[in-house]
């Protein structure tokens, strides 16, 4: 039996083996790992937040008040979760071909951009009616993030470059590009900001039906959600329920064995990178149109394609359980913002996949405390 | 726009991706790859700084730096190599948690002033030859002159030495180095910490020579990430990423220098009068980087060689080996 030897130790006659899992765990026990792995993080995270100068408790206290304390900051709370829902799907798709799209961050924005474009351009007249703005609005965002996934793709699958660095490197230029936009083109008289969008291309929100149901005054909760939602639950169908899903979970198990099988890898390379940019400029559709309402570069390279590449892997890649996770770190950088010192929202999601990566060799192996005399 | 001016001052900026790409290079080579330079740099700009302003010693920050990046590498070799995780995750984590620990820890150091930098000089004799000597002798920081000196033993070491033959092995076929008696994981976990080092140093570069002080992640700017880049491009050689690292070194120099005369080559310059074309000088240092890449991946296809066969995959001992 295969057998690690680099953790075995020995300790006052007992011995610490590392076995693999040949047995399937309980469904509980992925779970269990997982939560284990965030109280670890936020453990360690407090350390380091007690050593920066901060009081942890304070801190996490702060981020569970301002996040889900009232049905307002609950509401702002799942705003800020649907940028990332939406990026999550997109690097969630890719991953499980075990392809590495880290460029959700600058589809997300090419997606904005294309969204904005139909406003500012203009291609549509700024009395159109708001369907067709909003559908308009979202092919457009779909269709620039796929592109901006395309070339990654179609760079993998011909000429086998890398998708790592050239997903990240088109991320920096996706800023350049809007910066060259909102800076230049759309600026409003000089400022760092496009004009505001006509209200007809802004996706609906909680607020606007405050005439007719109360509650909902001040909810800036929008339709965005209802497309993140929408779009995990279709992608789970073709993920787990289709056969292009099922080429996309051979691929990524087994490279080998998809290739013997005649499935054709190259081409669901570059769908997939294209499938992926088109769900995060979905994102940065559903955050210019719904949040935003203008292009301008700080609110919309915030940072939410990175925040999904966590989210995607914290839900083990599936869609639905990624709508959950999604609204967790909604919270955590909602509330972040007003921490101080003002890294520690992404010091504690760095900790949290670093956790969460070494949790999962409780999920490949066995933890053994034995006697020594039974070797 | 004085070409000198820019290849000298791109000697100096490269230096940073010099070391960074040199570092990778020995992690890669011994079969682990660390997507977490961009990280890891991060943390060494950042603990440079801020020890040197504490201390006013910029060497104890250098030092300080490389440490900080080497520890934080051990967390990526501990994950990768012992708990065999996927390395590319783990590097990806490793960025996000080092550009946290380092805008936690560097909170405020942006205000903290100047520090007393590393020593520039110029190299008498050699600075006086022509073209080469004011590019490359001439009041460059001693960390500069520490690159000249350091590629060519890193090459060396790789290629020509006992120590460089169980560095490859290790990364080419791990299980036969380990049939051979070389430890596998205690030479993966060593050249991971030395890569870190590297990276650590990269990052003392920025923040005590090329471009003093702490400015949050734009500190690093994504050099990092060109870093790994280049590792491709330069084939796993040092040598190479001489080169490469020099000639983007160049062109951040260059892409400034752009933007400042009013004329152009005879036309109105429209870098200057409309600024914001200047985005479009600011994505060629990305653009070039996919460049690169493709002709970095078209070389390796054609050579049949490149990347070290085992880069990538966990060593279990007693699996059957790749």
């Amino acid at each position: 039996m295969a057998e690690s030897t680099a953790l075995k130790k020995k300790s006052a006659g007992y011995r610490i083996r590392i076995e693999p899992r040949l047995d399937v765990p309980p469904a509980w026990y992925p779970l269990l790992v997982s939560v284990g792995a965030l109280v670890l993080a936020l453990f360690l995270g407090g350390i380091l937040i007690m050593f920066a100068g901060g009081d942890p408790l304070k801190s996490y206290q702060h981020i569970a008040r301002a996040s889900f304390g009232n049905i307002g900051v609950l509401s702002d709370t799942i705003v800020k979760a649907t940028p990332i829902l939406l990026a999550a799907l997109a690097c969630s798709v890719a991953f499980r071909m075990k392809l590495w799209n880290i460029g959700a961050e600058g589809q997300f924005i090419m997606g904005a951009w294309g969204a904005s474009a139909i406003v500012l351009a203009p291609v549509l007249d700024k009395d159109s009616p708001r369907w067709l703005f909003l559908t308009v609005m979202a092919l457009a965002g779909m269709g620039a993030g796929a592109l901006w996934g395309f070339i990654p793709g179609f760079l993998k699958a011909k000429l086998n470059v890398n998708e790592i660095i050239s997903t990240l490197m088109l991320n920096y230029i996706a800023v350049a590009w809007i910066n060259f936009w909102i800076f230049g083109v759309w600026s409003e008289g000089g400022f760092q900001m496009s004009p505001k969008f006509p209200l007809n291309a802004w996706l609906p929100r909680l607020a606007d039906y405050a005439k007719s149901v109360p509650a909902f005054r001040g909810l800036t909760t929008h339709a965005g959600l209802l497309i993140g939602v929408f779009a995990a639950l279709i992608l789970w169908l073709i993920v787990y329920r289709s056969r292009w899903g099922y080429e996309i979970r051979l691929i990524g198990d087994n490279a080998n064995a998809a290739r013997y099988a005649g499935i054709n890898i190259t081409g669901n390379i570059i769908y997939v990178m294209m499938l992926s940019g088109a769900l995060a400029g979905l994102g940065g559709m559903s955050e210019v149109s719904g949040m935003v309402h203008r292009l301008q570069t700080a609110p919309i390279a915030a940072g939410y394609g990175f925040t999904g590449i966590i989210v995607a892997w914290l839900a083990k890649l599936n869609p639905l359980a990624i709508i959950l996770v999604s609204v967790l770190f909604g919270a955590l950088i909602l509330a972040g913002r007003e921490i101080q010192p003002s890294g520690v929202p992404k010091m504690i999601q760095g900790i949290i996949l670093v956790c969460l990566i070494a949790s999962d060799f409780l999920l490949r192996y066995r933890v053994r405390i034995a006697r020594a005399e039974e070797d | 726009m004085d070409l000198i001016i820019i290849l000298q001052a791109g000697v100096a900026t490269g230096t940073v991706l010099l070391f960074a790409t040199i570092g990778e290079i020995f992690a890669e080579r011994s079969g682990v790859l660390n997507l977490g330079v961009e990280g890891m740099m991060l943390i060494g700009a950042m603990t440079a700084f801020s020890v040197t302003i504490k201390t006013g010693n910029p060497w104890l920050g250098v030092f300080m730096a490389m440490l900080a990046a080497g520890l934080l590498s051990q967390a990526h070799a501990f994950i990768t190599i012992t708990l065999h995780a996927d390395q590319v995750v783990s590097g990806l984590a490793l960025t996000f948690l080092g550009a946290g620990i380092s805008l936690v820890l560097g909170e405020g150091l942006s205000k903290a002033g100047t520090v007393s930098l590393l020593p520039n000089f110029s190299i008498p004799l050699l600075s006086q030859i022509p073209f080469i000597g004011p590019i490359l002798f001439t009041k460059q920081s001693i960390l500069v002159y520490f690159g000249y000196l350091l590629t060519p033993l890193a090459w060396y070491y790789i290629n020509h030495t006992r120590p460089g033959l169980n560095l490859r092995s290790v990364g080419e076929y791990p299980a036969a180095a380990d049939s051979l008696g070389i430890n596998v994981f205690r030479l993966r976990y060593f050249y991971v910490f030395l890569g870190g080092l590297l990276v650590g140093l990269a990052g003392a570069t920025i923040s005590l020579a090329v471009s003093p002080g702490w400015f949050s992640e734009l500190t690093t700017a994504g050099q990092g990430w060109i870093a790994v880049g280049l590792v491709i491009f330069a084939q796993w050689d040092p040598l190479r990423a001489m080169l490469g690292s020099y000639a983007f070194g160049a062109l951040r120099r260059l892409i400034l220098d752009i933007q400042g005369p009013t004329v152009l080559f005879g036309f109105d310059n429209p870098f200057y009068y409309n600024p914001y074309w200047g985005f479009f000088l600011q994505m060629l240092p990305y653009a070039f980087t996919v460049i690169v890449l493709v002709i970095g991946s078209r070389e390796a296809m054609r050579k049949r060689l490149g990347a070290p066969a085992a880069l990538g995959e966990p060593y279990i001992r007693g699996e059957r080996g790749k």
